[in-house]
């Protein structure tokens, strides 16, 4: 019971203390917090704009899960946003040339995507094991060659083929059949609520982003890996006095990121049909904000998911109610982060001290009925 | 003449440690004075004191006749005390001139630094105390012996004129350790006072003119070096009381279980620590390990478990060859592992216990398998660990910190012995623990001892090693000295011969 207060305490303090700072933003910018909160809140009770947050949580919780693997032993893959980029084009790309039924269709898309995440996540791994490279330093630099190096210059050669008559939508890779699409559930969701409307369609990644993350916590939680990966986050130096093999979980550790990384991009191929000039970005850093605010467990993150997703959309409404910027999303979602950060700390240590008194007590207890 | 150091009642407890109990140190100006005693003597604790890291709860400190009370490095440095770590702190990518100003750079308008004021003020420094270096070469280019020459320079840059070198020896090779000594003595010669903490008894003998001797946080002696020979010094650092015996009989069977052939271990910086040991312990048996600190004991433990760089020779188990398997090979082949700090190696302080239990043997049944965990399996083996070795703890769900010391080892102690291990390697089982766990870790391992297992015990616990050793062997810079039967050797025989002094006079004493 103290245990479920101590966890509990951490993420309502940090609401509470960002709803009082955002109040006070919202307040020197001469807006009605009451007005803002109240626009964004009825939005959100639309059903429309409910897909609209699972939609965006999905991508979001995926990218946290990635990142979270990497964090439970201490390793920053802030490489997130390549893996996941690679994964995408290449997913794409071969989904585009080939024709296939419809559910092996898809799982090729996603296993390529899966392997080539894994993969570019793994140069980061070998530099780490084999020359020492800090992966922080090596994941930003992979990021760049993804995002500025190669992305980059297909959309320039996109551009170039098609000359000067070109069109956005004829832009990226060849168009994906209709068999190598998710479906989308709307038909899953329309069995509890009333019909869609407004053309929203919800992603079927929605049930995979679930599924990866009950496998995240099995595999964690449940297995001689996740917990020789666990060990080696929290003490490496026991863990390899236990028998963990440090290079050999750091690289599996960065694959294992990697390949969740790559399916981020599925969200968006799903919805689009192949890879666009202009995909999405930013996804793989969102994904870290979010591992940190659900500290790195799978319910949490989900819910962390969820609230960044809500505030990214809901906030949308107000550019057209005009009750305050829309960019209160964004400064709430910051400050969320950091009282977490904060109001974690405080519940760790006061979780300790108890924990520690509790022993204490024990001790004293037993030594009071043994006689000396 | 008042005396540069006058310490006088020094009092400081940690909990269930009493490190420095009512310690006195008067240190004359002018002289070098070496501190001595065993690991674990309070040597440390006293110099930290002195340095302002840590406050006293008893006594007075003076120096220059003058009642100090520091309360940080600062104070003791104003006072012109310096302090020459064990390890330097010494940033590699600058030059000797940077490394030595940084942090009391003289500047001028702006902010920038005067690098010809600094330049001036350290040669006269220099010459003043007849030390010699390239102030312009990078730091990442020197030797050993020379990168601890600008640390004594950077603090004599500070006004320093009371130096504590913090063992200086133990990270130099013999030449390097004349060269300090030279340099020493013209410190001494310009004036300064030499506070220096030593366990080599030749090295204190050569270079001190007074010393004093800790044991258990007591002063034991003080005196000036007059005719005062190594084994005297021997005898006051390590006592001569005598061990409580051991009275079980041999279990020493004739099956070898772990053999170490001609192996030789190369540390961090790919320095030979360990030079073509041999070594057999068989089933039943207890090899104690006596030594120094520093003496290549922890490159011989990580040899054995399977973390070490290995440059020739083998180590096997009943005669299979494993010098080139993983550690969790080793460790699904019965190998059993104490550390030395049980924080570093032997815990996950913020996991459950009954996690902390399955760790290292995580992949072996009732723990788990080569894929899962067996949560009930490993909670119900840590209720039994709990029960079997008397872990005080309120249940197995708390996080290893919370635990005190002598539990915290006891649970190390029951999830290494209750996993039917062939061989262990204990290094100091039972060090910083209360009495009343240490006798029960010394039967524990007496108790795997009669089922046939083979121990390698490593500690600075000298009636520890004689007690529960079937056989001693003393390591010193690397190589085994000495093998002594513990029936007939005293703690201040093994004193003598872990310091070298009783080689030098040409065997045992």
């Amino acid at each position: 019971m103290r245990k479920l207060a101590f966890s509990l305490a951490a993420p309502v303090g940090a609401f509470l203390l960002t709803l009082v700072v955002s109040t006070i933003a919202l307040l020197a910018f001469g807006s009605s917090p009451a007005e803002a909160y109240g626009d964004m809140l009825s939005h959100a009770a639309k059903l429309e704009t409910q897909v609209d947050i699972l939609n965006r949580a999905t991508p979001f919780y995926l990218s946290a899960v990635a990142a979270a693997i990497g964090f439970r032993m201490n390793l920053f893959n802030i490489g997130v946003e390549g893996q996941y980029l690679m994964g995408f084009l290449f997913a794409a790309q071969v989904g585009g040339l080939i024709s296939l039924p419809q559910v092996l269709h898809i799982f090729v898309i996603m296993v390529v995507a899966m392997i080539v995440g894994a993969l570019y996540a793994g140069i980061a791994g070998v530099l780490k094991t084999t020359r020492g490279v800090n992966e922080v330093i090596s994941t930003i630099m992979l990021n760049s060659i993804a995002v500025g190096g190669l992305i980059a210059w297909l959309q320039q050669e996109w551009q170039a083929e098609l000359g000067e008559n070109f069109s956005s939508t004829e832009l990226g890779t060849n168009e994906i059949e209709e068999s190598g699409l998710l479906p989308t559930i709307n038909g899953l969701l329309e069995i509890f609520t009333r019909e869609i409307g407004q053309g929203k369609e919800l992603t079927g990644m929605l049930l995979i982003a679930v599924l990866v993350g009950v496998l995240y916590h099995v595999l964690l939680n449940r297995t001689r890996f996740g917990f020789d990966l666990r060990a080696s986050g929290i003490n490496p130096f026991a863990a390899r006095a236990g028998g963990v093999p440090p290079k050999r979980m750091v690289l599996a550790a960065m694959m294992l990121s990697g390949a969740v990384a790559g399916l981020i991009g599925m969200v968006e191929l799903a919805d689009r049909g192949k890879f666009p000039p202009d995909p999405i970005q930013g996804l793989g850093f969102q994904g870290i904000a979010v591992a940190l605010l659900g500290r790195n467990n799978p319910g949490g993150m989900a819910f962390a998911a969820l609230l960044f997703a809500f505030l990214d959309v809901s906030s949308g409404v107000l550019d057209s109610t005009g009750a305050a910027s829309r960019e209160i999303a964004v400064i709430m979602q910051g400050i969320v982060l950091l009282t977490a950060v904060i109001a974690y700390g405080v519940a760790n240590r006061l979780r300790e001290r108890d924990e520690a008194r509790e022993a204490a007590e024990a001790l004293a207890a037993e030594r009071e009925v043994v006689p000396a | 003449m008042t005396a540069a150091i006058e310490l006088t009642g020094i009092t400081k407890r940690f909990p269930g440690v009493i490190a420095n109990d009512n310690v006195n140190l008067t240190v004359e100006k002018g002289e070098i004075h070496a501190v001595c005693g065993e690991n674990g003597a309070g040597k440390s604790t006293l110099m930290k004191i002195l340095y302002g890291m840590q406050a006293p709860d008893e006594g007075t400190m003076k120096v220059n006749g003058e009642l100090v009370n520091f309360s940080s490095p600062t104070d003791a440095i104003d006072r012109g005390i310096g302090m020459v770590h064990q390890h330097f702190m010494l940033a590699d990518q600058l030059t000797v001139l940077e490394n030595i100003i940084l942090g009391a750079e003289p500047t001028v308008s702006g902010g920038r630094i005067n690098f010809k004021e600094a330049e001036a003020h350290l040669s006269q420094v220099a010459d003043e105390y007849g030390l010699t270096i390239d102030v312009n070469q990078m730091v990442e280019s020197l030797e050993v012996g020379e990168r601890q020459r600008v640390e004594i320079i950077k603090v004599l840059y500070r006004g320093a004129e009371i130096l504590i070198l913090d063992e200086p020896t133990a990270v130099l090779v013999p030449q390097e350790v004349e060269a300090l000594f030279e340099n020493m003595r013209e410190l001494k010669a310009s004036g300064a006072t030499i506070l220096f903490i030593d366990h080599k008894l030749d090295e204190v003998l050569e270079i001190s003119d007074s010393m004093t001797v800790l044991r258990h946080g007591k002063t034991v002696a003080t005196m000036k070096n007059d005719g005062v020979t190594a084994h005297e010094l021997a005898e006051l650092m390590v006592g001569s009381e005598l061990p409580t015996p051991d009275t079980s009989e041999s279990t020493v069977t004739d099956d070898v279980a772990l053999e170490l052939k001609d192996l030789t271990v190369l540390n961090e910086d790919g320095r030979q620590v360990v030079h073509d040991i041999n070594l057999r312990i068989h089933r039943g048996e207890i090899v104690g390990i006596a030594g120094v600190e520093g003496n290549g004991q922890g490159e011989l433990v990580d040899a054995i478990i399977g973390t070490a760089d290995i440059a020739s020779g083998t180590v096997s188990f009943h005669g299979r060859d494993i010098t080139r398997e993983s550690v969790r090979k080793r460790r699904e082949a019965g190998l059993a592992y104490v550390p030395e700090d049980r924080h570093h190696e032997g815990l996950l302080l913020s996991s459950p216990l009954w996690e902390n239990a399955a760790l290292g043997h995580q992949t072996q049944s009732p723990y788990g398998s080569n894929w899962w965990l067996d949560r009930d399996g490993a909670r119900a083996q840590t209720e039994l660990i709990r029960e079997q070795f008397d872990v005080r703890t309120p249940n197995i769900d708390v996080s290893a910190h919370a635990l005190s010391g002598g539990n915290q080892q006891k649970l190390i102690i029951g999830r290494e012995l209750t996993s039917d291990p062939e061989v262990l390697v204990a290094a100091h089982p039972t060090r910083g623990i209360d009495v009343g766990a240490q006798a029960a870790v010394w039967d524990d391992i007496r108790a795997a001892r009669r089922n046939g297992l083979a121990t390698l015990l490593i500690s600075a616990d000298l009636d520890e090693l004689i007690g529960l050793s079937d056989t001693i062997v003393v390591m010193l810079r690397g190589e085994f000295v000495a093998t002594l039967a513990p029936a007939d050797v005293t703690p201040r025989d093994l004193g003598a011969y872990m310091t070298g002094a009783a080689l030098q006079n040409g065997g045992a004493a």
